[in-house]
């Protein structure tokens, strides 16, 4: 059971409840409408204190498409933290409105710090370069769709890995499956943080390796995974210029890759995929964006507990 | 040799690792103590080659939690009457709360001072501490406590 729940780390669901986590997404996806009323008479608030354009309307999009209502605020300069009003204050207020809350805040750990003190299910949406779990139950939804399992793949991970949190969030959640191996392809700078590699990887003996060049390894791939090098995460505007056309994913590249690859992406993409493969069967990224929809719908009900059709 | 009288009644924190016997003499504020405490910093020990002792002659509360954190191979033994009549071995603390500090200038604790410092112990081998909040990693070389 997932009613009254947080998701604050993608670890908080087990394998069996992200199963028929999916399951639910699936039925979504073969008859929407059904769903249509689902959430009708409940709130969902979107307390975003940072800039979000798909995370925070893929949330709207969701609970509006399940027959439920929205409301929020989309920077922290116009919601009361701009007053100085600490995450917990505000939490235990908007939980006297709303049903369910998307929380994505600049400073990691701000979701759980909600989640702690909220009477309503708190969702992480992004915590500074920590986790973003939605966006992980989005990659793993997208690649069980189209590939039909999640287990026995290697995947390419491939950019900025050491604040893309989409990246981490994936590591650990795929690292829960059978025979995945990882291939982590970035700047010597940007490598995955220690915590990842030790704790996640060599601790559960995952096959792994980390390699610098995408073009040396792009055909053996099941899966890639580009993420963008993020301006905000940088201390220094010299190191972004220099790092941020590093790995760009073209059709030379692409040649080299198999047939079936998938190449995913969280969006939104600077320069790391040139648009000239967006049209190759193999780039599913704006799918995956569809999807982060559909699972999002399924987390919502699941946590609000609401009759499932 | 150093000779330190034995105490009648009160604490003595035995088996600290050399060297940290300053920062557990702080961490219990044994600095503005108005009884009888003696900090006596690298004895000759069989097991620990050196090893710090505080004899403190006087019954005060002590967390042992964080004297877990600290150092988990302490022994606390309580004396009445000059003997001991108990021994307390530590143990790592699972969780411990207003201890450190979180030194990610990323976390919520950075910036909203009323949140609780929490680090959980994540594995039990490596001794190691994250930030419930971050997930960031306690280093016992880089922080004090």
């Amino acid at each position: 059971m997932l009613k009254g729940r947080h998701l604050i780390d993608p670890m908080d669901l087990s394998v069996e409840e992200l199963e028929r986590l999916f399951e639910l997404a699936g039925k979504i996806i073969e008859d929407p409408k059904k769903y249509a009323e689902s959430c009708k008479g409940y709130l969902l608030a979107t307390c975003f204190y940072e800039p979000s354009t798909r995370t925070r309307l893929s949330f709207e999009a969701a609970m509006l498409r399940l027959g439920g209502q929205v409301l929020g605020f989309s920077s922290s300069d116009s919601s009361s933290a701009s007053k100085g009003e600490s995450v917990k204050d505000t939490i235990q207020t908007i939980g006297c409105y709303a049903d369910i809350c998307a929380m994505r805040h600049p400073k990691e750990g701000a979701p759980k710090v909600a989640a702690l003190a909220s009477p309503i299910p708190v969702i992480n949406a992004g915590d500074g370069g920590h986790q973003h779990p939605t966006q992980t139950l989005t990659d793993l939804l997208t690649i069980r769709s189209l590939k039909g399992r999640l287990s026995n793949f290697t995947v390419g991970l491939c950019g900025d890995l050491k604040f893309g949190r989409t990246v981490h969030s994936l590591i650990k959640a795929l690292a829960r499956y059978d025979g995945i191996k990882f291939v982590l392809i970035s700047p010597e700078e940007l490598k995955i943080p220690d915590y990842i590699r030790e704790e996640i990887l060599i601790k559960n003996n995952i096959e792994f390796e980390e390699i610098e060049r995408l073009e040396h390894t792009i055909g053996t791939l099941d899966i890639l995974y580009m993420t963008r090098v993020q301006r905000e995460r940088f201390f220094n505007e010299a190191d972004y210029i220099r790092l941020k056309d590093s790995y760009i994913l073209d059709k030379s590249k692409m040649k080299m890759a198999k047939e079936d690859l998938a190449v995913l992406h969280p969006l939104p993409r600077v320069n790391e995929i040139s648009v000239e493969i967006d049209n190759d069967p193999r780039a599913v990224y704006f799918k995956q964006a569809k999807y982060g929809m559909f699972v999002r719908m399924a987390l919502i009900i699941k946590l609000l507990g609401v009759e499932e059709c | 040799m150093l000779k330190v009288d034995s105490i009648e009644k009160g604490i003595v924190i035995d088996h600290i690792a050399a060297g940290k016997g300053m920062k557990i003499y702080k961490y219990l504020n044994l600095d503005t103590a108005q009884f009888t405490v003696a900090l006596i910093k690298n004895v000759c020990s069989k097991k620990m080659g050196k090893k710090d002792i505080i004899k403190i002659e006087n019954v005060i509360d002590i967390d042992i939690d964080v004297l877990g954190f600290i150092d988990h191979n302490i022994t606390i033994n309580i004396i009445e009457d000059s003997m001991i009549v108990r021994k307390v071995n530590l143990a790592l603390p699972k969780e411990v709360k207003n201890v450190v500090k979180c030194s990610n200038p990323r976390c919520i604790t950075s910036i909203e001072q009323e949140i609780e410092h929490k680090f959980r112990l994540v594995n039990k081998e490596d001794k190691l501490y994250r930030c419930i909040y971050c997930d960031q990693a306690y280093d016992p070389n880089k922080q004090d406590i």
